[in-house]
Order: structure tokens, then sequence, then C-alpha cells
């Protein structure tokens, strides 16, 4: 890979990952319904672990893993650190999202509506 | 009004993000002199697992990813708690529509292929991509493919969560074993054979194809808790 294609790609995994996190901030802040507020904390999880996957890579990186061929590339291979920081973190981004949708339904069983406006007590 | 000010401050975040990110890995990579080369060594050399982020998942942060086995069952049971209610009759879902006979037809087909796959990847998580959180979660989505296909489609809730515990117990009793055998919680203390062989890696595919099963069914049933909820 060239340097200036390694830069593109730098810049635009790096500038994607914090503009998806701008994006599910914004979505999360403004937005009026629940599920499109879970939806925008859901887009910040994403943002964050293509964040931590961006800083992990090295130029011309392999992924780690040893299977035949690539048992002499260890100079190669990418920081296994985040990716295995990941793998935990989506996992429990996962569970966060399940808990707060059986919350959704909850609210939607007793007030009938999404809308938070809607339901008393919960105003920005 | 609320919209700028929230602009506003997602401008201002975003401007200290990029000042901080935006560098990172312009002249070599970003952490230098880290735990990276460690991990790397011996996952060759000691462990023989082909894949260095099962060997970082299952034994050196072993201990941390039974917190996160924890935390996933702690939220399959919070899910539980806040959707319950009394149910009288089990059995019969809401679905808006009834599926068709090719989506029937297609889904019996798929279903047994999903459930391969997904066992596939747990198995052979400590050699290619993939592992015991990646295979139970592709489990799952053949239960889901299922599940929305056939309306008369039902889990066991107590199946379910006997797979789940007895999982969890052996994960633990593993750790335990390997406490007595050696000296630390989860230590490695089977034989681990040779690079890139099936069975290789001493406890690290046991442990996973364990997290696998336990994932699996966790999420099945959180499904199913989901899906089995009307009006």
């Amino acid at each position: 890979m060239n340097n200036e294609l390694y830069e593109i790609l730098r810049y635009g995994i790096l500038g994607g990952s914090i503009l998806l996190i701008l994006i599910g901030l914004y979505a999360a802040l403004t937005k009026r319904s629940l599920i499109k507020i879970i939806i925008g904390l859901s887009i910040v999880d994403g943002g964050i672990h293509l964040l931590l996957i961006g800083i992990g890579y090295v130029k011309n990186g392999t992924a780690p893993i040893f299977s035949p061929g690539f048992e002499n590339s260890t100079a190669n291979m990418v920081d296994p650190v985040p990716q295995a920081l990941v793998l935990t973190a989506i996992v429990i981004g996962f569970a966060v999202t399940a808990v707060a949708l059986s919350l959704v339904i909850r609210l939607y069983r007793h007030h009938n509506t999404l809308e938070i406006d809607e339901i008393k007590n919960l105003k920005w | 009004m609320k919209k700028l000010i929230v602009i506003l401050l997602l401008a201002v975040t975003g401007y200290f993000m990029v000042i901080s990110f935006m560098d990172l890995g312009k002249d070599g990579p970003v952490v230098k002199n880290g735990v990276k080369d460690f991990y790397l060594d011996k996952t060759v050399s000691e462990l023989k697992v082909a894949n260095t982020i099962t060997s970082i998942v299952v034994n050196f942060r072993g201990f941390d990813t039974l917190g996160e086995v924890t935390v996933l069952f702690l939220a399959a049971t919070a899910l539980g708690g806040i959707l319950y209610k009394k149910r009288h009759h089990v059995g019969e879902r809401s679905v808006l529509f009834p599926s068709s006979t090719i989506v029937k037809a297609g889904s019996k087909l798929l279903f047994p292929a999903i459930i391969l796959l997904g066992v596939y990847v747990f198995v052979h998580g400590h050699l290619s991509p993939g592992g015991g959180f990646q295979g139970g979660t592709i489990i799952a989505t053949g239960f889901l493919l299922m599940l929305l296909a056939y309306d008369n489609f039902s889990v066991s809730h107590k199946v379910l969560s006997y797979i789940e515990s007895f999982a969890g117990i052996f994960f633990v009793l593993f750790g335990l074993s390997g406490m007595f055998m050696g000296k630390t919680f989860l230590e490695n203390f089977m034989p681990v054979g040779n690079l890139n062989d099936l069975f290789s890696g001493g406890i690290i595919p046991i442990i996973y194809i364990l997290v696998g099963f336990k994932v699996a069914a966790e999420l099945t049933g959180l499904i199913y808790t989901v899906l089995n909820e009307k009006e």
C-alpha cells in the first residue's frame, strides 16, 4: 500500500468514526422518539468501536492470526489488544441496547406512546 | 433553539476529538512498546493458538470474559424481569402478517445450515476469525429466522436456562481447576498441541465452545422473550 492511500484510509476511518459518534449524539439529544434515541446510542457505539479499531491499525498490517503462511509476519500484524477490547465492547453494547429496548416496551405499555414529549416527568 | 445548542455542543466536542485523534498513526504505530509484541509472541510460543484475539479474550484476559458473560446473563435476566407479566396463553404470538409458503420452506431449509455455520465458527474460534460470541450470535439468528417464519415455533425456556447454567458453571469450574493444577485462575493446564491443529491450545477452545453455547442460549431466550411480547 502506498503512502497516499494509507493517509486517505487513515483519515477516512478516524474522521468517519468521529462523524458517527457526533451523528449518534445528535440523534440521542434532539430526537423525540425513544426508539430513535436508542438508535442514536447504537450509532455512538459503532463509532467508538471503529475509532478503537482504527487506532490499532498499523501500515500494511495483517490480521493478528497465525494462519498457515502467515506464521512469520509478526512485525506486520495489527495491534490485537483494541480488537479484543472491541469484542468485549460489542457484547456490552448489545446488552445495553437490549435492556434499553425492554424499558421502552415497558414505557409503551404504560403510556401508549413512544414520544417523550407526551410522557410526563420525562422532559429534556 | 434546542437544536442550535446541541449543534454548538457537538461542534466543540467534534473539534476536540478531531485535534486529539486525527494525528494518531501518522508516523508508525500509535502504541509503541505496548503489550502487543508480548501477546503475539506468547500466543505462538506458549499457547499454540493461531488467533491472537482468542488467546487474549480467553486466556490472558479470561477473567474479563467471565465478567462479560456475567453482564450478558444479567442483561437477559433484567430483560425477563422488566418484561415479566403473567402469561395466560403461551405458544401463540401476535404476528403482523402470516408468512408465506416460500418464507416458511426457505427458512426450514436455511435453519440447519445457519446452526452448522455457527457451530463451525465457535469450534474454530482459536484458528480462524470468530469465536464463541460470534458463533453464538449466528445460532441465535437461526432461531430468530424460525421464530419469524413460524408463529407456532417455540423454544423451551427451561432447556435454554439449563444450557446457560451448565455452560457458565463449567466455565468457572475450568477456571478453578486451573487454580488447583497450576497457580492462577483460568491457567492453561492441558497439553497445548501444535499450532493450527483443531485440537490445540489446551483449555482455550473448550472455554470458547462453552461461551458459544451460553451466548446462543442467552440470545435465543432474549429474542423469544421480546417476540412473545403483546398488548
